[in-house]
Formats: C-alpha cells, structure tokens, sequence
C-alpha cells in the first residue's frame, strides 16, 4: 500500500509545483521597473513550493483515519434529496433556544453589529422569497431586486405622498409586489427556463431605470426619506415628529438611538420566524407540492390536471410578496432609499443565497444568507478581495457541493390507522393475486 | 349502456405537411380494455396525445361521455385563458407516458398526492393554519395514496424517492399516480415496454383488475401482442395513421390487413 501511494504523491506534489510555478512566476517573479523588468524568480519559486507543500500535507491528512472520515462526510452527499424516515425528533428544543437567543440578541449585541443582524435577517427575507421562486418551483428569476425596491419604495413614497406609516406599509407592500409579480408573469409565465430569465432581468432594469429617471415622483438619483417607525403612536426618535410620544419620555429612561434598531430587529425577527414557518408548512401543503411537481416535470403536472400557469403564478406573486416585505424592513432601516441599492448585482447575491443554500432548502437558504451578509462584514480589513474571495467560495460549492450547503429532506407519509385496519382484507387479497 | 365512454370522430392530425393521423373513428366501451395498436410510427401516440389534450387535432372531434355528460375534448383545450390539457384529465381521462415521467426528486407518496391536488384542500391560509378541515381532506388524500400503493403492491417504497425505483416499479408508480386522478379513462402508453415476462405477466394481471375490479376503462398502447390479445376486448390497429382493423382480438388477428401491416406483405398479395 504505501508503496503504491509514494510515487502517487511525487506525481501530484510535481504537478501542483508546476502549475503554480506558471501561474506565479509572471504575477510575482517579474518586477516592472519602467519598460524594462526585474526578474525575481526565487520569489516564485518559494510560493510554488509552499503551495506544494500546503497540497502534500492535506493529501498525507487525507491518508489517515480522521482525515477519511472528514472527506467521506464533506463528500459522500451527491444523492442530495433523502425523504425522512418519519422517526426523527421533533427539533422543538432547538428550535425554542435558537428563537429566544435570536430575540434576545439586542441585548447583548452592539449598534454595529445588530445593523450587521438586520441586513442579514432582511437577505434570509428575500433569500426565502426567491426559494420559492426558483428553488421550489424551478422558475429562473434574475430580477428578483425589483419586487425589493418596490417594497422599499412603497414606503418611501407612500410616506411622502399618502402619508402611509411602517405598519401600513408592512401590510401594502407584500400586496403590492405581489400584484407587480402577477402583472410581470401572467403574459410570460408560457415561457421557459432562459427566456423567463431574460424577461426578469429586464424587469429588474425597467424598474431601477424608472426610479432612477422619475425625478418627479421618486426623487431620482437623490432617493427618497423613509419616516422613522412608530409602534402605537410611541415614536422612537429623541423628539417626536410624528405626531407620538417619544419612548424615552413614555418610560421616562434615558434616551438611546439604539432603541429604533431594538424594535426594528424584533419586528423584522418575528416576521422572518412568521415567514419561515409558512414556507415550512408550504412543502408539506398541496401547493408547495405542485409547485414542486412542476419543477421536476411540467407535461407530467399537465396530464394530472395542474393548471400550470396558474401554479407557476402564485409561486411568482408569493416570492414576491416576500420581497415586498424585506424592501420594507430595508428602507425603515436605512432611513432612505434610493435606486441604487438595487442593482442587478443584488439580484445576483439573492440568488447565489439561494443556489448556495441548496435549491429549496430552507434552512440551507438561511444559513447562506447568514454567512453571505456576515462573512463581507468580517471581511472588511479585506475589502479589495472580498467579490475575490466570494468568487473562489463559489466556485469551490459548486464543485464538492453543488446541490447546496444542506441537504433537502424530503417529509415522510404514512396512512392513518383507520385506514390500515380497513383495508387488511385488500392487501391480503393484492397478495393472493400476485 | 349505448354511449361508448370515448368517441373518436373521423380525426385528422396534421403537422405542417406531414399527416399523422387521417380521418380516425373508433369508439373505447365503457368497462372495457381496448388496445391501439400499429407498427413504429402509426401515429398511435399522436392520437393518444389528441385524446389526452396535449395536441389539439386539426379536424374531427373526440368526446368523451363522462359523469359530467358529453364533452368535447378540443374544445376544453382552446377555451380561453383557463383552457389547456390540464382540463381534460379534470374531465376524467388520465394518462402515463412511454417514457416515464414521475416527480424523480419527490418520494412515492408524494407523486401520488400532487395527482389528488384536486381534492386536498389547497387554500393557502387553511393550510399555514392547519384547520380541520385542511387536516380531514391530506389524510383522506394520503390514504387514497396508500390504497393505490397496496393496489399496485409498492407499499414498501412509499417514502423513498421516485427515482430511486426500479424501472419496472416506476411503470406502476405512473399507473398508480394515474389513478389518483380518480379518472374513468385511463390511457396506458406502452406500459409494458421494458418489462421483464413475469412483470409484464403482474402488469396485465393490474390492468384488468383496473377494469374488473374498480370499474374504470382502459385505453392501452402495447407493442407486446400477447399481452395485447390475454388482456382486450377490442383492438385497434393503426397503420400510416389511418385505422386499417377494428375489431376483437380474434377478428384482428386474423385479418389479412393487420397480417400485411405487420409482416409487411405487398398489396397485390393481400388483394389476392
């Protein structure tokens, strides 16, 4: 056996050398110094042979037992659906503690950090919106940012012109971007993979251009204010300005600008729980199921009597009435909006949130959007390399990992007892006739 | 039991220049199995496909007289904005494919309870809230679901994938989720093409069960002839896409037309 390994090792320990000997020596051996240039060869040469060795040493932990272990359990998922077995603990307990830590989080975490906590609570928002979209029922959109501005918008410009508050909002603009979606898709929901996908992102553009050349109606380029949020007249700013009462005065405590985070973070926590839960109930209810269904096979769906454009429509308005609802949270946290928060790149990120997380996996979904937001933040000191070290994440998941961070489960059935003991006499008789 | 359930009149299908099916008439008896049948390239799935809604033929009507009185299948695919295929399974005709297409990625179960999606209750809310009466109407669906799993013996594989089945299991998975539609025609596409003997002995034993025991009727392609001929009461035998014998098992076999279709006999000696 070892042997065998030896010269396997050199093979690959000469072949990483040399492949990064060609990708160094032009970067680093060659210094320009004018028009002429330095060679600086030893230099390359010592980053190949780090890089050598960097590979050698992960291939000898690879040989060990641990390191076997480690790559069987990283690796060994190419299946990537598994139906459960119907025997699995409920995860009620962890599901509690994580619901009290996630709500109690203000308490311990600062301003900079609790901002970090909603925006990465508003991408799991859109991250879940866009599952449904794509990951659920199988329909590219790479426009997705459009029902986001009109959520945020709706506020803004609600505000400014009907006098609409966070609340009114909240409850408008999951309506109003739905109603978007549905204009949006009913005249191109006969279309299929790439052609929806084009059609979406010129949606996303159409919308960003109007914002950004309505100077009239939405301010343009120089954005729109977004009133300060109020909860039942209580208003969270050091002197009311919306007619309310300021917190600090109503509890008669010292005044702190992180209370409007408090609220804003509890509210939009509790909205993610809300929306989390009915995705969850989605999969197992029968339209979640056809949704489903039409992503793996649409002319199957057609012959069970799945009206398919009706199907593909509600995933379309209910992914967007999910988004409607983070622009919301959005703009009641920045303060202001304007067109260009979104662009096409977000898009791109709510859809890497979603491709990353597993398509249709919610808790992968939320888990990407966790570390797709976090992970720049902590990445600042870096801020050159970031898309760089996005780029490489990207690549690296979609070659071990490409169905995504977590594995979709999906949920077992079995026959109420009922029916088990009236139909003993049947199975019987379906063995008889075999 | 005049009205035969499916009336096929003089159809024609055509695509572009190419005629597919010309001037088709038959009709499928209620409580019966009647086969299609025809070499490679009759024109047998076309018509299959006119009578499922998935192609709306270019001349002819096809009826179909089911518990909701005569309709005209060609019509329920061109009605405006609701219209499409998917109209005519609600009429009552389901259907499998040649190559079969199941929910891969969705356990057994699954696959047959998106067939029953016309009977769960799909409301949004009731369903977040988990009513009674979203509760009362999944259970009846999953236990419709196992009844057919036990029917089409897959009980054992009801939670696992689809597409982890083994071939001939998925055929019956695609019959059983056929079923679930609860449709009074079922039209069969070469459910036995790669079956092994004693699968395809199972299958018959299946499709006439289907027929005998819970009353629904049968239209089958099948290129096995001894299954054709063990299982039907009627046959029909296309050839060039016109029908060239209608008739029993007896009567089409024994026809010197059908004989030539097959063996490829010239016409002079089938005049002869």
């Amino acid at each position: 056996m070892e042997t065998n390994r030896l010269p396997a090792l050199f093979k690959q320990a000469l072949l990483t050398f040399t492949v990064s000997l060609i990708l160094f020596g032009p970067i680093s051996g060659l210094v320009l110094e004018g028009f002429s240039f330095r060679n600086e060869l030893t230099r390359a040469v010592l980053l190949a042979a780090l890089v050598t060795a960097g590979r050698v040493g992960l291939s000898l932990v690879g040989m060990t037992s641990i390191g076997k272990k480690i790559t069987a359990k990283i690796g060994g998922n190419a299946a990537g659906v598994t139906v459960m077995t119907g025997t699995e603990k409920s995860p009620v307990l962890i599901l509690t503690l994580l619901f009290i830590a996630g709500l109690s989080l203000p308490l311990f975490a600062d301003k900079y950090f609790l901002g970090i906590a909603i925006l990465a609570l508003i991408y799991c928002l859109l991250g879940l919106g866009l599952n449904i979209v794509v990951g659920l029922a199988g329909l590219l959109d790479l426009g997705f940012v459009a029902f986001y501005a009109v959520g945020a918008y709706l506020l803004a410009l609600g505000a400014q012109y009907l006098g609409l508050g966070f609340w009114g909002a909240l409850v408008l603009a999951p309506l109003l971007a739905g109603f978007c979606g549905m204009i949006l898709a009913f005249p191109v929901l006969k279309m299929h993979g790439d052609y929806l996908a084009i059609v979406t992102l010129g949606f996303g553009e159409i919308i960003r251009l109007v914002l950004n050349n309505w100077l009239d109606f939405t301010g343009g380029p120089n954005g729109a204010p977004v009133p300060a949020p109020t909860l039942l007249g209580i208003e969270f700013t050091r002197t009311a300005k919306q007619g309310g009462v300021p917190l600090h005065e109503y509890f008669a405590i010292p005044y702190s600008a992180d209370y409007k985070f408090w609220f804003i973070y509890i509210v939009l926590f509790l909205v993610v729980c809300l929306v989390i839960y009915a995705v969850e109930r989605l999969r197992v209810m029968p339209l979640g199921r056809m949704w489903e269904a039409l992503r793996e096979d649409e002319i199957a769906c057609r012959s069970l009597g799945v009206n398919h454009v009706f199907t593909k429509l509600t995933a379309f308005m209910l992914g967007a009435s999910t988004g409607g609802l983070a622009g919301v949270f959005f703009a009641v946290h920045q303060g202001f909006v304007n067109p260009t928060s979104f662009t096409f790149f977000e898009s791109a990120l709510i859809l890497a949130i979603v491709v990353l997380g597993g398509l249709g996996s919610t808790v992968g979904v939320i888990a990407a959007a966790l570390v797709l937001t976090i992970l720049p933040e902590l990445l600042r000191d870096f801020a050159e390399y970031r898309v760089l070290v996005f780029g490489v994440l990207m690549v690296v998941m979609m070659i071990w990992k490409p169905r995504g961070l977590v594995r979709v489960k999906r949920p077992a059935f079995f026959p109420s007892t009922k029916e088990e003991n009236r139909n003993v006499p049947l199975a019987v008789k379906a063995e008889a006739a075999q | 039991m005049t009205t035969p359930l499916l009336d096929v009149r003089n159809v024609t299908m055509r695509f572009g220049g190419i005629v597919a099916n010309r001037n088709v008439s038959f009709s499928v008896e209620r409580g019966e199995v009647t086969a299609l049948i025809g070499p490679n390239g009759a024109g047998k799935t076309t018509m299959f496909n006119c009578i499922t809604g998935f192609y709306r033929a270019s001349e002819g009507e096809i009826l179909l007289n089911g518990r909701k009185g005569p309709q005209n299948i060609g019509s329920l695919m061109t009605r405006p904005v609701t219209g499409g295929s998917h109209l005519v399974t609600r009429a009552g005709i389901a259907r499998t494919f040649q190559n079969i297409r199941l929910f891969k990625e969705m356990s057994v179960v699954e696959n047959l309870l998106v067939a029953q999606h016309r009977v769960t209750a799909n409301n949004l809310i009731s369903g977040v809230l988990r009513t009674p009466g979203f509760l009362r109407a999944e259970r009846e669906a999953v236990d419709l679901a196992y009844y057919w799993l036990r029917e089409m013996n897959l009980v054992d594989d009801a939670n696992r994938l689809a597409g982890e089945l083994p071939y001939g299991r998925q055929r019956r998975l695609e019959i059983a989720r056929a079923m679930c539609t609860d449709p009074e025609l079922i039209c069969l596409d070469e459910p036995a093409a790669g079956l092994n003997p004693s699968e395809t002995r199972e299958l018959s034993a299946v499709i006439q069960s289907l027929c005998s025991e819970h009353g629904r009727t049968v239209l089958v392609i099948e290129h096995d002839m001894g299954l054709v001929m063990r299982i039907s009461q009627h046959i029909v035998v296309l050839d060039h896409g016109e029908v060239i014998s209608d008739g029993t098992s007896e009567h089409v076999a024994n026809d010197p037309a059908v004989v030539a279709a097959y063996l490829g006999v010239s016409e002079e000696e089938v005049s002869a």
